[in-house]
C-alpha cells in the first residue's frame, strides 16, 4: 500500500496538492461520481412521486407475501452485504489480504443473491400483467415508474457485482492496494443507500392494506 | 471528523468490529419499524414524512459509518453534504409548488 506523506507533497490538506482533504484522489473522485448518482436517483424518485400524485387510479398492490417479506428481505441481504464490505475493507488495511477477497467475494454473492431474486419477482410481475408499459391494476405509469426505478437501481448493483470481482481478482494478485478496495465499499455501501429509499418510497408506501 | 489536518494517508482506521455490527444491527432495527409502520394505517402524508425520516437516519448511518465519512477530514464532508443538501432544496424548490398544485386536483 502507498503510503503517501501529504507534507512532503502539499504542506497542508487545503494546499491543492495531489490529496486535497488528505483523501487520495481515487476516493475524491467517487464521492464525487456518487453525489452525482444521488442526485440522479433524487430526481427519479421524485419523478415516481411526483407521477404518483397525478395519478388518479394508482395501485397498492403489495401483499405482504411475496412482495412486502421479499423486499424486506432483499434489505436485509443489502446491509448485510454492506457489513461483509466494511470487514473487507478493514482487512484490506490490515493487509490480511486472504480474509479481504473472501469478504469482497461473500459481498459480491450477496449482490448477485439480490439481483436474482429481485428478477424473480420482476418475472412474477410480468406473469400477472404488469410490465414497464402496462399494468392492469390501474395506471399504467405505475409499471413504468416501478421497473424504471428499481431497474436502474439492479442496474446500479449488477456493475456494482463486476466491480467487486475485478478488484476481489486484482487485489488478490497485489495489483490493486487497499484504498481501491476501500473506494470500491463507498460504491456499494451507496447502491445500499439508495435501496433504503426505494424500499419504502415503492414498496412500504404501496401495502395492500385490504388484504 | 477529526481536527488534526497533516497525517499519512492510511494511518487511521478507526471503526471496530463490534461498532460495524452495532450500526448494522440499528439498521436492521429500523427497517423493521418501518414495515410495521407500514400497517399501522396512518394517514399517507404522516406515514411518508416517518418512512423517509426514518430512511434519512439509516443513511447518516450508512454514510457516517460504512461509508467512513464521520472518520475523514472537515473539509471533505463540507465539499459533499452541503452541496447535496442544496442541489436537493434547488430540485424541492420546483417540485413542491407543482405537486402541491396537483394534490389538489385529486382529492
Amino acid at each position: 500500500m502507498a503510503e503517501l506523506d501529504i507534507d512532503a507533497i502539499a504542506g497542508s490538506a487545503w494546499g491543492g496538492g495531489v490529496a486535497p482533504f488528505a483523501t487520495n484522489t481515487k476516493k475524491l473522485g467517487m464521492w464525487l461520481f456518487l453525489l452525482s448518482d444521488s442526485l440522479t436517483f433524487s430526481t427519479a424518485i421524485l419523478a415516481y412521486a411526483y407521477v404518483r400524485l397525478s395519478s388518479s387510479n394508482w395501485p397498492r398492490p403489495f401483499e405482504i407475501s411475496p412482495a412486502i417479506l421479499n423486499a424486506t428481505f432483499l434489505t436485509f441481504i443489502l446491509l448485510s452485504s454492506s457489513l461483509t464490505m466494511v470487514m473487507a475493507v478493514a482487512a484490506a488495511h490490515r493487509n490480511e489480504i486472504k480474509k479481504a477477497v473472501i469478504y469482497i467475494l461473500l459481498t459480491a454473492v450477496g449482490g448477485i443473491a439480490f439481483v436474482g431474486l429481485h428478477m424473480m419477482e420482476w418475472f412474477r410481475l410480468f406473469a400477472e400483467g404488469v410490465t414497464p408499459w402496462s399494468n392492469k391494476w390501474g395506471d399504467p405509469l405505475f409499471g413504468g415508474t416501478f421497473f424504471g426505478l428499481t431497474g436502474l437501481h439492479m442496474l446500479h448493483v449488477s456493475i456494482g457485482v463486476i466491480y467487486l470481482c475485478i478488484i476481489a481478482l486484482g487485489f488478490g494478485r497485489r495489483k490493486f492496494n487497499a484504498d481501491h478496495v476501500e473506494v470500491s465499499g463507498l460504491y456499494w455501501h451507496f447502491v445500499d443507500l439508495v435501496w433504503m429509499f426505494i424500499f419504502p418510497m415503492v414498496y412500504l408506501m404501496s401495502v395492500n392494506l385490504k388484504g | 471528523m477529526s481536527a488534526h489536518d497533516t497525517t499519512a494517508l492510511e494511518t487511521h482506521q478507526p471503526g471496530t468490529k463490534k461498532l460495524f455490527m452495532w450500526v448494522w444491527f440499528w439498521l436492521l432495527i429500523l427497517t423493521g419499524v418501518e414495515v410495521l409502520l407500514a400497517y399501522m394505517r396512518l394517514e399517507p402524508h404522516l406515514m411518508l414524512v416517518l418512512l423517509i425520516g426514518l430512511s434519512l437516519i439509516k443513511s447518516a448511518l450508512i454514510v457516517a459509518y460504512f461509508m467512513h465519512l464521520r472518520f475523514e477530514k472537515l473539509g471533505l464532508f463540507l465539499i459533499i453534504v452541503p452541496t447535496l443538501v442544496f442541489c436537493l432544496v434547488m430540485i424541492l424548490i420546483f417540485v413542491f409548488p407543482d405537486s402541491l398544485r396537483i394534490v389538489r386536483l385529486h382529492p
